[in-house]
């Protein structure tokens, strides 16, 4: 079996936000930048996987050299080699067109990535990769089982929990707890350089999609305390100050 | 980025020869794999550690600890210093510093873990010869087997050489038979493996013996109630009869008291470590309350006081930081000589050490002075809240203190510093001696300023060279008048060791500035002139303050009038502005809230 694991190259959570460039780029100087924490679970399910079948696991990324280190920790928690497409990940068409390039040359029986990324959060790629494959995508998936080709899943919906089947190929965006986020061991830091990351430059995309700036939510005003017995004047305040009644 | 010229460097030579910043390895050096291995370690303790402090420091669960040190151990962490042929993975000692500093946040769990993987492993390690190595390493790097070391007695503590217990040969000849009380025994209660020391008979010296708890005749006390590092095992233990197979000797017969000395260099320079990753951990966390935390309509933060605290804080901690791993690296590359010149690995490491004892001892004291600092500051910035049994400070304050007390109290350490810096002069290893006579010419003749260097920091570091002067000058006399008897002076000595050690610690960190300097330009980050500067001017007060004292207990007449005029024109430093200074390394790390490093 052959899993290939979709990876995003996104600053930890707790970074500070800021912007450059007529606030159209986000500013990443001094920011530390991690694996998805949602491609993390994916990731971690696949590792599992692959131990409890022997598949292989292959991570994919789509971005610049600076997302090598992200690329080599994921090879360091047990993924068997990477692929880097060489470009940065304008939109999510932009990335799920480059994932199915090449998804289309490797057959895969499984693709696993995050709902979303934790930058722009647009949380479509992997429908969009369905598409273009043709194939079955399915997320957000809490719980992901192999019954011979069969795959079943354990979706989050709105008050509850669904349960899926599909059979493979299939693709799958994941969240906790699918699996227990993987440290990676000395073992696998120490074999990660020697692991094959192959660099492919990207297939031509047109995108619709262009950004025009970011906004920061405006800072936090100062926060007026009301006791609670002066209902009274709380209703007046939010009439005549906050004006929202 | 320039190559880092290396030459080979001499243990306490810092204080007699100019250091060139390209020269020194800084934390800004460290690749991807170092990086990498130092987030698994930041992962593990968030995982597994963090999250159960209390039920850790509870002890209500005696198999909590072993099961972590399980799980490090099935990360591989337990077995970085161990070579791949005992299923380790053999990385640098710089390496090995990097977990220890990052474990040094982990509490209870980082003093169980370096007492396994340092004292407890060590010790067969670096002195057993292949069977016993074959034997023990492979599951202790693997913790499989737990490790102790057991050198403390109740009436043998800093004295560590006047230990009563003994072993003598069995009739037979096939074992040593162990009587003795050990006490403070660090992961006593689950060991599975205890480095013993006894003496054979009624030897002179200690002996060193791999003991196995299945031998039995091995019995201890319930765990001891402590101030701090309360979840980490402590035991009293009692060795009746215990029958250690005479394969089991470590060593030869006698050298323990060796082996004690130099496995103890390895521990007090990763304790130095250690201290760094507390101290970064209660900084991060003490901003972040700063932050919070409004009183008269302001978060506290934005008060001078409280940014001078945190200025301090993390300027101490940058030096200290730099100054470790300028010195672990020394002791790697003498590794690298060594094994250059064909010396066996294990000898390599202990001479490499060895070469480099004042800057372990250096960086113990310092290390754990600066970690205390650090979270008694971290207390006071929380308040009230900071005195709670319920607040992070409360732990990491109580869980400090032990610092200065095992690996050798300070005190020891700081006599130490000194005592060995003076033997190397007198075995003619370092010279000490035509430096010193060239600062009595200089001070008899008039001040003269030199020719003008160029670069970064010229006038900083003609300042770090007179205070190298001002140590050769106070030294250099005080030999001279009490010669052997030095020994007896112990205010003098730790006068000496301190201002030895604000020598190291302030060169190191201005190299440390230097280097990000060259080596980044416009694109370095944060306040690093500031910093140094905070640094070199904390240092140089001390240092006069030290080496007045120092002078004062001994010099008399003219040569006190000449000695104390010395001092302060070796002592003096062009103002700065501090509270700006500080204000702006506040600023910096209160904006990326936390360490900023
Ligand atoms: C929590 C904990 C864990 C420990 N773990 C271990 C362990 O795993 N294995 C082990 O073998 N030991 C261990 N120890 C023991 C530790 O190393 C000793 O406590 C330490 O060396 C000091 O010895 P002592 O307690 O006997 O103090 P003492 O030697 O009695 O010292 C008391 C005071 O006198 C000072 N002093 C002593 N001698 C001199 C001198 N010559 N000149 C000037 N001042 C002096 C000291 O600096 C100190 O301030 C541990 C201790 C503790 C508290």
């Amino acid at each position: 079996m052959k899993i290939l694991v979709c990876i995003s190259h996104v600053p930890d959570t707790t970074s500070r936000i800021a912007f450059t460039d007529n606030n159209t780029k986000f500013d990443t100087k001094g920011v530390q930048f991690i694996i998805g924490p949602y491609d993390d679970y994916a990731l971690a399910r696949a590792i599992e996987l692959k131990e409890s079948t022997g598949a292989t696991v292959t991570v994919l990324n789509v971005g610049l050299a600076e997302t090598e280190p992200t690329i080599r920790k994921a090879l360091a928690i047990g993924a068997d080699d990477a692929i880097r497409v060489n470009a940065e990940p304008v939109d999510s068409f932009f990335v799920a067109a480059q994932i199915a390039a090449q998804a289309k040359a490797e057959s895969y029986d499984l693709i696993l990535m995050g709902r979303e990324s934790i930058d722009y959060n647009s949380g479509v790629v992997h429908a969009l990769v369905g598409t273009m494959l043709n194939i079955p995508a399915v997320s957000p998936v809490m719980k992901l089982d192999l019954d011979g080709n069969t795959v079943k899943m354990v979706r989050e919906i709105e008050g509850g929990t669904e349960q899926v089947e599909a059979a493979m190929p299939l693709i799958a965006g994941c969240q906790e707890p699918i699996a227990e986020w993987k440290i990676p061991n000395m073992r696998g830091i120490m074999s990660a350089r020697t692991k094959p990351l192959k660099v492919v430059p990207p297939v031509a995309v047109e995108s619709g999609v262009k950004l025009q700036r970011f906004e920061l939510p405006p800072p936090k005003g100062a926060v007026k305390l009301i006791p609670p017995d002066k209902v009274e004047e709380l209703v007046h305040l939010l009439k005549t100050e906050a004006k929202v009644l | 980025m320039e190559a880092n010229t290396k030459r080979a460097i001499k243990g306490g030579e810092f204080l007699i020869r100019e250091t060139q910043a390209s020269e020194i390895f800084i934390p800004e050096d460290w690749n991807e794999e170092q990086r990498m291995i130092a987030q698994t370690c930041r992962e593990f303790l968030e995982q597994e550690v963090f999250p159960r402090l209390d039920e850790i420091d509870s002890m209500k669960d005696p198999g909590l600890m072993p099961a972590i040190l399980d799980k490090a151990g099935a990360l591989g962490l337990l077995g970085t210093s161990v070579p791949q042929e005992y299923g380790g993975f053999g990385m640098d000692f710089n390496t090995t510093m990097l977990v220890s500093e990052v474990f040094g946040g982990g509490h209870s769990v980082a003093v169980a873990l370096s007492a396994h993987t340092g004292i407890g492993t060590l010790p067969i390690l670096y002195y057993g010869n292949e069977d016993q190595k074959k034997r023990y390493i492979p599951k202790l790097a693997t913790g499989e087997w737990k490790a102790a070391y057991c050198l403390t007695e109740p009436d043998s503590g800093s004295d560590a050489n006047s230990g009563k217990s003994r072993a003598t040969l069995s009739a037979d000849g096939k074992h040593y038979i162990i009587n003795g009380q050990k006490m403070w025994i660090t992961n006593g209660g689950f060991a599975d493996v205890f480095i013993v020391f006894a003496k054979i008979d009624d030897d002179k010296n200690l002996s060193a013996f791999i003991v196995e708890k299945s031998f039995g005749g091995i019995t201890m006390n319930e765990e001891e109630r402590k101030m701090g590092i309360k979840g980490s095992s402590t035991r009293q233990i009692f060795f009746n009869d215990c029958k250690v197979p005479v394969e089991n000797l470590l060593s030869e017969r006698g050298n323990g008291f060796k082996i004690a000395v130099n496995i103890l260099n390895v521990g007090r320079i990763k304790l130095g470590a250690a201290a760094l990753g507390g101290s970064k951990r209660s900084i991060s966390i003490a901003i972040d309350y700063a932050k919070q935390r409004k009183q008269f309509g302001t978060e506290i933060a934005n008060f001078g006081a409280i940014k001078h605290k945190i200025a301090e804080m993390v300027t101490r901690v940058y030096a200290s930081e730099a100054a470790c791993y300028r010195a672990g690296q020394n002791i790697d590359d003498a590794y690298a000589a060594l094994i250059a010149n064909g010396v066996a690995p294990g000898e390599a490491r202990l001479k490499s050490l060895e070469e480099f004892a004042i800057e372990c001892a250096i960086m113990k004291v310092h290390g754990s002075e600066v970690l205390d600092f650090v979270v008694d500051e971290g207390v006071q910035i929380f308040g009230g809240m900071g005195f709670s049994a319920e607040g992070p400070m409360d732990r990491a304050y109580r869980d400090a203190r032990i610092n200065r007390i095992f690996e050798g109290t300070n005190e020891i350490n700081r006599m130490l510093t000194i005592d060995m810096l003076l033997k190397r002069a007198m075995k003619g290893h370092l010279d000490l001696m035509t430096p010193a006579m060239e600062v009595q010419k200089e001070l008899m003749a008039i001040p003269s300023f030199g020719e003008e260097a160029e670069g970064l920091f010229v006038a900083e570091k003609r300042v770090l060279a007179n205070a190298k002067k001002a140590g050769l000058m106070i030294a250099g006399a005080a030999v001279q008048k009490f010669m052997m008897k030095i020994a007896d002076e112990q205010e003098l000595l730790m006068n000496l060791a301190d201002i030895l050690i604000e020598i190291y610690i302030a060169e190191s960190c201005l190299l440390r500035v230097e280097k990000v300097l060259t080596q980044k330009g416009q694109d370095a980050e944060g306040p690093l002139t500031e910093i140094a500067m905070i640094y070199l001017h904390g240092a140089m007060e001390k240092i006069a303050a030290c080496g007045r004292e120092a002078i004062m207990a001994f010099a008399e007449g003219d040569e006190l009038r000449l000695m104390l005029l010395g001092l302060k024109r070796f002592t003096r430093i062009d103002p700065y502005n501090l509270k700006n200074a500080r204000r702006k390394v506040a600023d910096y790390a209160i904006a990326k809230g936390q360490y900023p490093f």
